[in-house]
């Protein structure tokens, strides 16, 4: 597999075709909820997204962007990897995939950790192209503050 | 400025073949073992060998402080910086002491709109009286502006009270003249505009700006980053007040540009970077500023990177910048052949005519970096992004495109290798 072909895997395109969790989604009235607006001046991909979280889990991300199709793709695995997880499993899952971003395309040595991120696994050859990295962390960033912004962190 | 019947010819194919072999850079390979096509020079510019040995020799054989020092090292610094004045002076019609150094274009409009803001805070006198903003005076720019001559202007607003107005542009990218009177009025101070888009490689029609200007007495500065690397510039004939233009864009060095101002202007701005070598006297209590160029020109200057700009200057004035726009003519209607490919649409004029070799364009249901992704994977390097022009993409709707660029080195087997690449991006994603 090329370079190319193993960054553009088809799990990710097909994610960045029918994305999940694209449309904002309002959280129920007894639910902390947090949205979190972020944009890559370089290329203005940007993405508005919105968390829904009931207690100390995560039961809804819901998000409208725009962006190439790694940033789209990327926004719709975690959609799906990180819903139905307490806030705990997130943070890990969060860091685990910025360790896999930094591998420069060498994956992770833990396997266990890299099998936890599912879908997110296929974004290895991604973390090779230094100019794209950030591309697959957008939605990341965005989810990370519309947490904080929820106020769900501080308990 | 190059009239029709003194065209001389395009460049030879033995000719060309001789340029890209003085360019080190062009000669490796990509991705794998890829030749590079490079078409990403109206970002940077690759440098000739000319340009890399002038500055080698001047730090091996010349350097030392300029404008001063009694030694011989000081005389040759001093010669080599200012012949190289005088180089970059003659190759867009100026005069070597209407030719200010800065460290680029963006410094060099910063320079401009700080002046304004010095005079407006009361420096300079009675002679900087041109350069005094009241509230209720306008700025005028365009839709296309690059970032650089946008973003100072609204600062200087910001700062002043002025009030920043601009031409919208039309469906190809071209400056919308229509209502040019409404625009530029009595209250307009300076007109910005670049003198070719670096999104849409549109000409912008400068006689008819600067005719505006005059009949309202507003200074008009020229972005001609876009222009001075490709196409005979003679701001003298332009009669253009001010213009900023990059080395690195030229084949030049990085961290060099030129500031142009009419004599008489440059002597009636204040100063906007004070310190050493810019004074005539200075006691504890105040200071008398050196007559421009110097003025301008506080510090230490980047004196091997205008050298080298110097070069770069005459490499290309001997070359003939009426054969390197034919050359790069010829360039831009390969270009824009793209727009024969399914699904491919220019941004910007869809023909070569009054366009550079500049060429945006989006792929129907492909985000730009995943077009550039695949081009990269071929060995061909383009822009994606919004080039530094935000508006100029909203008023077409669009976040990021890609972009192809050629210059002087640039060959028709490049921009036909990059068409045949670009026919594959959609088959790669899927689309039809």
């Amino acid at each position: 597999m090329s370079s190319l072909e193993q960054m553009y895997q088809q799990v990710i395109l097909d994610h960045a075709k029918r994305p999940h969790g694209r449309g904002l989604v309002d959280a129920p009235a007894d639910h902390r909820s947090g949205e979190s607006h972020q944009v890559n001046p370089t290329c203005g991909d940007e993405i508005t997204l919105r968390v829904d979280v009931d207690g100390a889990t995560v039961v809804g991300v819901s998000w409208e962007g725009q962006g190439c199709s790694i940033s789209q793709a990327s926004a719709s695995v975690l959609t799906e990897l990180v819903t139905g997880h307490d806030l705990a499993d997130v943070a890990r899952l969060d860091a685990v995939f910025h360790d896999l971003m930094g591998s420069r395309g060498k994956g992770l040595d833990d396997e266990d950790a890299l099998d936890t991120l599912g879908d997110a696994s296929a974004f290895t050859g991604v973390s090779q192209y230094p100019a794209r990295i950030k591309c697959a962390l957008l939605g990341w960033a965005a989810l990370k503050d519309s947490l904080a912004r929820s106020g769900a962190l501080a308990g | 400025m190059t009239t029709t019947d003194t065209v001389r010819p395009s460049l030879t194919a033995a000719e060309l073949a001789a340029v890209r072999a003085d360019f080190p850079l062009l000669g490796r390979t990509v991705r794998g073992g890829r030749p590079l096509v490079y078409l990403d020079s109206a970002a940077t510019s690759q440098k000739p060998n000319v340009v890399l040995e002038a500055e080698v020799d001047f730090y091996e054989q010349r350097n030392a402080a300029v404008h001063r020092g009694a030694h011989q090292l000081a005389e040759e610094a001093t010669e080599a910086f200012e012949d190289a004045r005088e180089a970059v002076a003659a190759f867009v019609g100026a005069d070597a002491d209407e030719i200010v150094w800065t460290p680029g274009a963006t410094a060099a409009i910063n320079l401009v709109a700080y002046a304004f803001s010095n005079a407006t805070a009361g420096r300079g006198g009675a002679a900087a009286e041109r350069f005094r903003l009241a509230p209720g005076d306008e700025i005028v720019v365009t839709e296309a502006e690059h970032h650089a001559n946008l973003v100072p202007w609204q600062e200087l607003c910001a700062r002043t009270g002025a009030v920043l107005r601009w031409f919208g542009v039309d469906d190809e990218g071209r400056i919308d003249l229509s209502h040019v009177d409404q625009v530029i009025t009595e209250r307009t101070r300076v007109v910005a505009f670049g003198h070719v888009s670096n999104v849409s490689g549109a000409i912008a029609p400068v006689a008819e700006l600067v005719a505006a200007a005059k009949r309202v007495g507003a200074l008009t500065v020229l972005d001609a980053c876009q222009s001075v690397p490709h196409l005979p510039v003679d701001l003298h004939a332009l009669d253009v007040d001010l213009a900023a233009f990059s080395a690195h864009k030229m084949l030049g060095p990085t961290g060099v540009g030129a500031l142009y101002g009419r004599r008489e202007l440059l002597e009636a701005m204040p100063p906007v970077t004070t310190g050493g070598s810019m004074v005539e006297v200075v006691t504890m209590a105040e200071t008398t500023f050196a007559p421009p160029p110097q003025r301008f020109e506080a510090g230490t200057q980047m004196v091997a990177q205008a050298v080298g700009m110097g070069v770069a200057a005459r490499w290309l004035g001997e070359l003939g910048m009426d054969r390197v726009a034919e050359h790069e003519r010829e360039l831009a209607a390969e270009l824009v052949r793209i727009g024969e490919i399914p699904g491919v649409r220019i941004v910007g004029p869809a023909d070569a005519r009054d366009r550079l070799a500049v060429v945006s364009f989006v792929v129907d249901g492909v985000h730009a970096h995943d077009v550039g992704q695949v081009l990269d994977d071929k060995g061909i390097a383009v822009r994606v992004g919004h080039h530094c022009a935000q508006p100029l993409h909203r008023r077409f709707g669009v976040a990021a495109t890609a972009r192809a660029s050629a210059s002087v080195y640039t060959t028709t087997e490049e921009i036909a290798a990059f068409r045949e690449a670009l026919a594959g991006v959609r088959a790669f994603f899927g689309v039809d």
